[in-house]
């Protein structure tokens, strides 16, 4: 188990261990430690105001945090030479200065990163934004299309790991598509992706792995398969085979749990009055845990919405 | 931040791309010139001091009696707009970065935020420095040009201390509008303290008699009051300069300083 686990430290292209902010009291990031590793992507779920955008800030160095530390490759994101060639950053794709064109906006990180101007028409390419929308000033853009002037800058250094920070908003459905797929290749081609979304269904698409984030601390981290697993009941009997019988004949769909037991589409006096007609030994029956990330979700975000959902 | 709290009981698989070399200086100093010019706010001010200097000169040609077609005089027509505007030119590169946001982008870039400011103040110099210098070269055409329509007097009676007083004068404001941004970061407060300040200073100094053998160690503007007058800084204005100086520029700038330093950029 260990050595899995030093196998997995060793790998993860972004570590972030313990990281808090603090604003006097307030605790906007609260001990948050995940990793991100390469091939795959990471989403980084939320609802608003859980701390995504300050525990991305502290990982690109723009935040000091109150306590804990992140690496990106390894090292401390100060460390990192030329830190645009490594990892491509998009923290909100509308802080860039409203009187300067498009273009203008990838000359200055091409220059910057040191590389060939070329460049700059290639990745506006890559992106979908035609020679004369980027001559247009950013000022003149629509959020979707500073998205793609971001992604653009994020991917222009050819970095190994990226970091976008609500990279679909204000995208369009083909936009999102387009985005989509964007970040799988990177992923398959052996990049590390994080990114933030404060929409489950948005990043559950995309992502390979979710760490869900609410009042600054982590709530859920896991695999995808893990965490979507659907809301049920765990039930375990003396006889497994004769317990899967009762639930065919009452007709409940379940799968087969990890350790033996059933996952059960049913509440679990649907699952007991089914076991007991059928006279199986019921060893374990409760709620399945780790299920229903959804419901955390929507948990997480109705605490904290403005109007009060009425149950 | 400490990477020794962590316990490191294996070499970690992944690092930096040893072939990626670090930012030369000389890469962001280009760009934080060419961020002077690429906006349509910076072009227009670097347009807008480059128009007024060939402006003032021209009408001071035809505005004034031929006996007072002085270089000196030339030169002191083009180094009110330019004191005025390079000011403003010094607290847009800074406010920028937060006003407009643009920081998120820079200082990932690059995370030494001190490298990010040496080479805005550089390029600041530079811009400076070609400002003055089109003053120095529009003057002495408006002088030329003087002798040869309206028979000016056209002395050049501008010796080596002189220029060397006026670059001192537009450099000094240019830093002090550069320190005013950073400790403020915000393009109309900056701006507004930055004129407003000094006034209500030197009126203070002005206003309050017991104040006045005070006034050129606290006030910039009469420490500098020799420079506008036509005199070259000489002995005790040097004293003054260095005091006022530190209070009006080299204060500001300190605590600008610290403050880019340590704030968050959001």
């Amino acid at each position: 188990m260990w050595e899995g686990l030093r196998l997995r430290q060793a790998r993860a292209m972004i570590t972030v261990e313990e990281l808090s902010k603090r604003y006097g009291a307030y605790a906007a990031v609260d001990r948050v430690s995940f990793r991100a590793e390469p091939g795959s992507v990471t989403g980084f779920l939320g609802p608003n105001g859980a701390g995504k955008s300050t525990t991305m800030r502290m990982m690109a160095g723009l935040t000091p945090p109150s306590a804990g530390h992140s690496t990106i490759l390894g090292v401390p994101y100060e460390q990192l030479p030329n830190p645009g060639r490594h990892v491509g950053v998009l923290l909100d794709a509308s802080a860039q200065h409203a009187g300067r064109t498009g273009r203008e906006v990838l000359r200055l990180g091409a220059t910057v990163m040191g590389l060939p101007r070329t460049r700059v028409d290639e990745m506006l390419e890559v992106v979908g934004l035609s020679g004369t929308e980027g001559e247009r000033r950013v000022g003149n853009y629509s959020l979707g299309m500073r998205q793609r002037l971001g992604i653009a800058h994020a991917l222009m250094g050819d970095p190994q790991v990226l970091i976008l920070d609500e990279p679909a908003n204000g995208l369009d459905p083909a936009g999102i598509h387009w985005m989509r797929g964007l970040l799988k290749s990177f992923a398959e081609r052996g990049g590390t992706v994080l990114l933030s979304s404060h929409l489950l269904h948005e990043i559950e698409v995309v992502a390979d792995h979710l760490v869900v984030i609410g009042r600054g601390k982590i709530v859920a981290d896991g695999s995808k398969a893990e965490l979507l697993t659907a809301v049920g009941t765990l039930v375990r009997g003396l006889d497994a085979g004769a317990l899967a019988l009762s639930l065919d004949d009452a007709g409940h769909p379940y799968t087969t749990a990890h350790d033996g037991g059933y996952l059960v589409e049913a509440t679990g006096e649907q699952v007991g009055i089914a076991a007991a007609k059928a006279g199986v030994v019921v060893t374990e029956l409760r709620a399945a845990d780790g299920a229903g990330l959804e419901d955390m979700f929507l948990q997480l975000t109705s605490d904290d919405a403005r109007e009060k959902v009425s149950a | 931040m400490s990477t020794t709290t962590a316990p490191a009981p294996f070499r970690p698989a992944v690092s930096p791309d040893p072939s990626i070399a670090g930012i030369p200086f000389s890469r962001h100093l280009r760009v934080e010139l060419r961020k002077l010019v690429d906006t349509r706010a910076g072009f227009w001010l670097l347009a807008a001091i480059g128009i007024l200097t060939v402006a003032a000169v021209a009408i001071y040609l035809f505005a004034v009696d031929p006996s007072e077609l002085t270089y000196l005089n030339f030169v002191a027509v083009t180094a009110t707009p330019q004191g005025m505007l390079l000011p403003v030119l010094g607290i847009l590169a800074v406010t920028a970065e937060w006003s407009q946001r643009t920081g998120l982008v820079t200082f990932t870039q690059e995370p030494n935020r001190l490298r990010i400011v040496s080479a805005k103040l550089l390029a600041l110099l530079v811009a400076g420095l070609a400002a003055v210098a089109l003053s120095l070269a529009v003057a002495a055409l408006g002088n030329v040009l003087g002798i040869a329509l309206r028979d000016g007097a056209g002395t050049w009676n501008f010796e080596a201390a002189g220029v060397r007083d006026f670059v001192l004068v537009q450099l000094i404001g240019l830093v002090q509008g550069f320190a005013f941004g950073m400790l403020l970061m915000n393009t109309a407060a900056a701006i507004v303290l930055y004129f407003v300040l000094p006034i209500a200073w030197n009126i203070l100094f002005t206003l309050v008699g017991g104040l006045a053998d005070a006034a050129p160690w606290l006030d910039l503007n009469t420490a500098l009051a020799p420079v506008f007058n036509g005199d070259t800084l000489a002995g005790n204005d040097w004293s003054h300069l260095a005091v006022s100086g530190t209070i009006w520029v080299l204060v500001p700038v300190a605590l600008g300083l610290v403050r880019l330093l340590r704030r968050e950029v959001k």
